[in-house]
């Protein structure tokens, strides 16, 4: 199974400019350890301290926030294009 | 024209969650932690003429307030936004059972009748700084008027990405202003989405994309003009509508650096949010008592807070919920009575934002959780004549009579007989 991830510009220094790659992810799991391991510059952008996904860190699949097709359960389909999109806050302290 | 504004104080960029500091750019996010990025202030510096007595002496508009507004260096306002008022509401107030009850009325917010225009005057200011031509936003509708309003003024190109299912008087009221404006057929959330990868690509003046830190910073106006109406002292409690939910964590902003610079007298002031039901994922994390927000699609008449998956969602819990406040939410038919309750009770025509604030205010003054004599400020974002949709139906309009006194008398008449018909039941009941 094959899909593809969008990588926003702000990331693109770490992925040697690469704007798109591809890989065979079967969930978000598997997508940001295969993003760990093919570009290790991206992982503390990704992953907080603890090792969890970033709070500011929306994953869309053909557009579609991935929260509303299950989040973590969510299984790729051959062909689905992922979106990394950071959130657009700024609040107060 | 002449509001002089221009009293800067050193301001900068800093991350949020890691602090890193990134000076002053057009960027929301800290590419280190993707957090978002924060407007600081060098408050000592600001110290010296943000004084109440300084602060009087200036034009009544949002610009007094320079010193805690990230301005460029020699910035002149092009337009006298704010300072709108803050009224007692009496009537309201006997129906809600409240006796210290006020209403901060942006529904007379100029250029556009809504208080984004706070925010989008600051915003502009950095866009000219920052040397874009363009401007840009993605709006469910009041933003989007504002930008293109002003823009139009400051001679700016602007674009308007908005839900294609706007109120027919948010499209007019952007389009008139001469700006593009793009229809999107999906939700806000979506057309949020798309804004920021369109901001990764065009070297546009995005004003909530990549001005966002500075655009932000307008809304703390409301706050400090709260403060300063009720003879510098803070309120017990505000009531705030939710969106993204920027407004409230932002007057809470507002309130800090007030207690901070030594201008009111420190409070623990209450922070009440207020959603629509038919999207409510502030409300209903706060109600569950979570930190993190889940996001919803949308089903609420409420466009301008038709936000399901809120950017500000998380530090609006915080705000709310360390301050002992709560959050509630209203169905939309309760949201409609809460317009006409509010218009027949003190005279304000509010869109469906405020139905929704003065709605869940009537609810949390039914729950206890305000007092009635405690210092209350409802904020009642936008204007009424954008959302008359909603109110289709509920109004007859009588035939017209011809222009004689007879004509008339037989109304009157009519009327009366109705009114005492209603005295009779009202008795009976």
């Amino acid at each position: 199974m094959n899909i593809t991830v969008q990588i926003p510009t702000p990331l693109r220094r770490h992925t040697a400019g690469t704007g798109q790659i591809e890989c065979s992810a079967v969930n978000v799991e598997e997508l940001f350890s295969t993003l760990d391991e093919r570009f290790p510059g991206l992982k503390p952008h990704l992953r907080d301290d603890a090792g969890q996904i970033r709070r500011f860190l929306n994953v869309y699949v053909n557009e579609e926030d991935i929260r509303f097709l299950g989040g973590n359960t969510y299984t790729f389909q051959d062909g689905d294009e992922v979106l990394l999109v950071p959130s657009i806050a700024g609040g107060a302290s | 024209m002449s509001s002089t504004a221009s009293v800067s104080t050193k301001y900068e960029l800093r991350c949020r969650e890691c602090h890193r500091s990134w000076g002053n750019q057009p960027r929301s996010i800290c590419d280190d932690c993707f957090s978002p990025l924060e407007v600081f202030y060098d408050y000592d510096e600001a110290r010296g003429t943000f004084t109440r007595d300084r602060i009087a002496d200036r034009p009544p508009n949002m610009w007094r307030y320079a010193e805690l507004l990230p301005l460029p260096e020699k910035f002149s306002p092009v337009l006298p936004v704010g300072f709108t008022p803050l009224l007692p509401a009496l009537n309201l107030g006997k129906r809600l059972g409240a006796t210290n009850l006020w209403i901060k009325n942006d529904a007379v917010c100029l250029p556009t009748l809504s208080f984004k225009d706070r925010v989008v005057a600051v915003a502009l200011a950095q866009a000219r700084n920052f040397g874009f031509d363009t401007v840009a936003c993605s709006s469910t509708g009041n933003l989007a008027n504002s930008v293109a309003a002003q823009a139009a003024r400051s001679g700016f190109k602007a674009w308007l990405f908005v839900p294609a299912d706007l109120e027919p008087a948010k499209i007019l009221g952007t389009q008139i202003y001469g700006a593009k404006l793009v229809r999107i057929a999906g939700s806000y959330d979506q057309v949020n989405r798309l804004c920021s990868q369109i901001a990764d690509e065009q070297h546009w003046g995005f004003v909530n994309v990549n001005l966002r830190p500075y655009y932000a910073e307008g809304s703390k106006t409301v706050g400090f003009e709260i403060a300063e109406q009720l003879g510098w002292r803070l309120p017990d409690n505000v009531v705030v509508p939710m969106a993204g939910g920027s407004l409230i964590t932002k007057i809470k902003k507002a309130f800090d650096e007030l207690i901070q610079m030594g201008l009111v007298a420190p409070k623990a002031v209450k922070f009440f949010g207020a959603q629509a039901t038919g999207c409510s994922p502030i409300s209903t994390a706060v109600k569950a008592g979570s930190v993190e927000v889940e996001p919803q699609k949308p089903t609420t008449l409420a466009r301008s807070l038709a936000i399901g998956n809120p950017a500000d969602g998380h530090y609006a819990i915080k705000a709310i919920t360390q301050s002992g406040g709560w959050a509630e939410d209203v169905s939309d038919p309760e949201m409609i009575e809460a317009i006409q309750l509010l218009a027949e009770t003190d005279g304000i025509f509010t869109e469906t934002a405020g139905g929704v604030t003065t709605g869940c205010a009537r609810k949390l003054y039914q729950q206890g959780r305000i007092a009635p004599d405690e210092t209350t400020v409802l904020c009642i974002t936008g204007n009424g004549l954008k959302t008359t949709d909603v109110l289709a139906g509920k109004y007859e309009v009588e035939d017209p009579i011809r222009p004689k006194v007879a004509d008339f008398e037989a109304v009157l008449q009519r009327s009366l007989e109705l009114q005492e018909k209603d005295i009779s039941e009202t008795v009976e009941a």
